[in-house]
């Protein structure tokens, strides 16, 4: 099933990247059958918020002939990856107290680090699945799922302290940044979803393109903890603060531009 | 106890732009400079180079330049009937820290202000009559006008290299530029940057519409340029990774690109870095300071005496300085009195997003944070206001600065915010896409304000400043206004779509809009409306000069950064050529 639902989308990401094209396009370099992947270590979500987040996220983002959907971009690795790692902790958060609840443009007020948003949230909303739909939400149908789904976005529902709508926003925010940011974060897998859109990532400039009205630019993606041989490294704990460079695996600094692409 | 240091010339707190320049007039002036700064150290290479700089995830997202929340915060409420709560992640203005200040996160969009801008009470006034513009409105003269800071603005202009075109050479129309903008002496130093896809359908529709459209003066430069302090600085790539980020190719013009490699090798200039300034002392007559107090990274406290201090801190910073150093008298909203942190403003902002079909690839990736195309017909008083009862303008340009696709994937209204629906049209509209920015002023008033928070503290145990504002009506009238020309523009580019309202109150602190807070310090000819000076030069106390955009009586149309560099060199010649030799107040109280 898995690679089935995989070479549809490979058609699919082929035949999109061809469309308005006035060029023809070099073929993919994902077009080779690639096996099924394999599942997901996760260090953050136990297995039961984990079936959550996986069939969740397969909602927010699915598969279908248009792109990857968010499982296959590794999105629920990435967001456990964040989730216990320096932004799950509170990094560059203000925590400080009285805690009030504020006006909306106030913002977020909560006392939750995003770790702990989640670890309440997903407690509460599988409690609330089991009692009122008498299974779990990864063993609902799709439609019931979109429609629980729709039921957190529009809030109202208090998840151990957490407004469902902020938890839905949280996960929907998150569930983009897995799919769009860089491959070294553990999502965006292979840069399939920014081969989807045309986005070609951590590209140094285009001095010598700017000015040739609607080109279609057709160059594979790169991703900036790419080594030599266009392997990524995936590198989840990159602190927002703090001094980073990338080395690879072979102790090869790659904070140089790469020529030959 | 802090540790007393031996005495100094000049203390410079905060070493960004301000700091960075005033060092350097100062240093030059054979004077000893210590330059504090909260923040890193960091430079060119090793800091900003890519790929690693090229991570949208954390320098966007995760806002990895910006002043740490859990540090240092700012309070915001709407209004003073409510509780100020803690900004706890920035989301609608992003205050940079560390070394080259919020400028190494720059787009570097390089305009001068009108003169109008400069004369607005009296602008308004002489042309609308005194009963025009609404009566809860604190607008005010600067005390300077646009041919006195003309020498200032062209000398920061060649310090940058800024790229651009003239509308206006010593009266002289040309064709092509602004044609709006007061005379200038001569030319930019550099020619305009290369004009994008979805500039030259604006460019092309503008026109058609009888708008007088120009390119976007840009400090990301077109071409390699050597500044008159002997520092080079190289050509924009165009990599769409400009605001929130580091530049790896010494194109945009920040502290780093324009003057520290001159200043950081003057023996006369000593740079702090991982200092935090806690407060400003005074002598026994509270009217000359003597030292600064800071705390190291380790936390230890040294006092530097200085002569003379120079606060060119962030504008919400030198607002919160003075305001923690007891210095000058706090604005109270009860009773109009009081004037540090009077008239706090921002910007108004909205963009209009044209929707093509498929078969124009607009490539938003291949951008830079100034390479666009727009009009000022609405810019501050460039047309009659008569008819529409208010005050101030915004400009309109295709002024995209990158395709980020976190930030970036936009779909027309109405589309799902998730499902196989959402990603249609994700994919149908990421490259097909042209945005405007309707870029608009921010009047002051006697409701929006700057103070100390009573309740919240930052990590040294000091208050964090309190942010009361909300739009004026005034602001928003203008704001629905102009993005309604925005609209016309983008059906004239031969969208199949517009979409984009005008800015609408409450004013929130969740949504992105613009990172150009003003106020807090006035400069003015009157102190009982201003806390500095014409020359910068604090009224209570002749040797502080408080320099930025917290300067700013009211914001203007455009953005500010040109004019805090005018401003910091107006008040660096005022300082040399007449303070140094008969130190004391510049103007008479």
């Amino acid at each position: 099933m898995e690679s089935l639902s995989r070479r549809v989308f490979l058609r699919g990401a082929g035949a999109a990247a061809l469309v308005g094209g006035t060029a023809a396009a070099p073929p993919l370099a994902t077009s080779a059958p690639a096996p099924a992947p394999a599942p997901p270590a996760y260090t953050f979500f136990n297995p039961q918020e984990a079936r959550f987040i996986e069939a969740a996220v397969a909602r927010l983002i699915p598969l279908d002939e248009v792109g990857p959907g968010a499982i296959e971009a590794a999105v629920p690795s990435y967001i456990d990856k964040q989730l216990g790692g320096a932004w799950g902790a509170g990094e560059r958060l203000y925590r400080s107290g009285p805690w009030k609840e504020g006006t909306p443009s106030q913002g977020y007020q909560l006392p939750f680090t995003p770790a702990e948003l989640f670890r309440n949230a997903l407690r509460a909303v599988d409690s609330d699945v089991r009692t009122n739909k008498g299974k779990a939400f990864d063993a609902l149908a799709p439609a019931d799922q979109d429609a629980y789904l729709s039921e957190l976005q529009a809030g109202g529902k208090d998840l151990a302290g957490v407004p469902s709508k902020v938890f839905f926003e949280s996960l929907l925010a998150m569930t983009i940044e897995g799919y769009f940011s860089d491959p070294a974060y553990g999502g965006n897998k292979d840069m399939n979803s920014w081969r989807m859109i045309g986005f070609p990532g951590a590209y140094a400039g285009y001095y010598h393109l700017v000015d040739q009205h609607g080109i279609q630019f057709d160059r594979e993606p790169i991703s900036l903890a790419e080594n030599n041989r266009r392997e990524v490294h995936v590198m989840p704990e990159i602190p927002a603060d703090g001094v980073y460079h990338g080395v690879d695996s072979e102790g090869h600094r790659h904070d140089q531009p790469q020529g030959g692409r | 106890m802090a540790t007393r240091l031996p005495e100094t010339d000049v203390v410079c707190i905060g070493v960004g732009l301000v700091g960075s320049m005033l060092g350097r007039e100062l240093t030059k002036a054979g004077l000893k400079v210590v330059g504090i700064e909260r923040g890193q150290p960091r430079f060119t290479v090793p800091d900003f180079q890519g790929p690693q700089m090229h991570d949208e995830l954390r320098y966007s997202v995760r806002k990895a330049l910006m002043q740490d929340n859990s540090k240092e915060a700012v309070t915001f409420r709407n209004n003073i009937s409510q509780d100020a709560l803690p900004i706890r992640r920035w989301e609608s203005f992003l205050p940079g820290t560390g070394l080259g200040g919020s400028m190494v996160h720059w787009n570097g969009q390089t305009y001068r202000f009108q003169d109008s801008d400069f004369r607005m009470r009296s602008q308004t006034e002489e042309r609308y009559g005194k009963n025009f513009a609404a009566s809860d409105l604190s607008i005010q003269d600067w005390g300077v006008n646009a041919a006195e800071l003309e020498p200032y603005y062209d000398r920061f202009e060649y310090l940058l290299g800024t790229s651009g075109k003239a509308g206006n050479i010593k009266g002289a129309k040309q064709a092509g530029g602004n044609p709006f903008e007061d005379p200038r002496s001569r030319d930019y130093p550099t020619p305009p940057m290369k004009e994008p896809y979805g500039s030259a359908i604006f460019r092309k529709a503008a026109t058609e519409l009888g708008y007088q459209p120009f390119p976007q003066p840009s400090s990301n430069l077109s071409q390699p340029y050597t500044n008159p302090e002997g520092v080079r600085l190289g050509s924009c790539m165009f990599c769409g990774f400009c605001e929130r980020y580091g530049c790896e190719h010494y194109a945009k013009s920040t502290p780093q690109t324009i003057l520290l490699p001159v200043l950081l090798k003057d023996p006369n200039f000593t740079l702090r870095t991982n200092c935090q300034v806690l407060k400003v002392n005074r002598d026994s007559s509270g009217k000359i300071a003597t030292s600064v107090t800071y705390a190291d990274a380790t936390g230890k406290e040294f006092e530097q005496p200085a002569k003379l201090i120079i606060m060119g801190m962030y504008a919400l910073n030198n607002v919160r300085q003075l305001l923690l150093s007891g210095i000058g008298t706090p604005y109270d909203p009860r009773t109009g009195k009081g004037v540090v942190g009077r008239n706090y403003a921002y910007q108004t902002m909205s963009a209009v997003q044209v929707f093509f079909d498929r078969s124009i690839n607009i490539n938003p990736f291949m951008r830079s944070g100034a390479n666009g195309t727009l009009i000022a017909d609405f810019v501050a008083d460039n047309f009659d206001h008569g008819p529409h009862g208010f005050v101030g303008g915004a400009y309109i340009g295709e002024v995209m600065t990158h395709g980020r696709p976190i930030e970036f994937h936009p779909t027309p209204p109405g589309t799902p915010s998730w499902g196989s629906a959402w990603k249609k049209a994700v994919v149908d509209h990421y490259n097909h896409t042209s945005v405007m920015s309707v870029h608009g002023s921010s009047v002051s008033t006697p409701a929006n304000y700057l103070d100390l928070d009573p309740t919240y503290k930052d990590a040294w145990g000091l208050p964090l400043l309190r942010m009361t504002f909300d739009f004026h009506e005034n602001d928003l009238k203008m704001s629905a206004f102009v993005t309604d020309k925005a609209h016309a523009i983008g059906k004239a580019m031969g969208a199949k779509q517009t979409a984009g309202g005008p800015r609408k109150g409450p004013y929130t602190i969740t949504q992105y809009q613009t990172t150009h807070n003003t106020g807090g310090t006035v400069m003015g000819d009157d102190p009982n409306t201003s806390v500095v000076n014409r020359y910068l030069q604090s009224w209570d106390v002749s040797n502080l000069f408080v320099i930025g955009a917290s300067a700013f009586p009211q914001n203007a149309t455009y953005n500010p950064t040109n004019t805090v560099g005018a401003l910091a060199y107006w008040a660096a010649d005022a300082i040399v050529n007449r303070y140094l030799k008969s130190p004391g107040p510049l103007v008479p109280k």
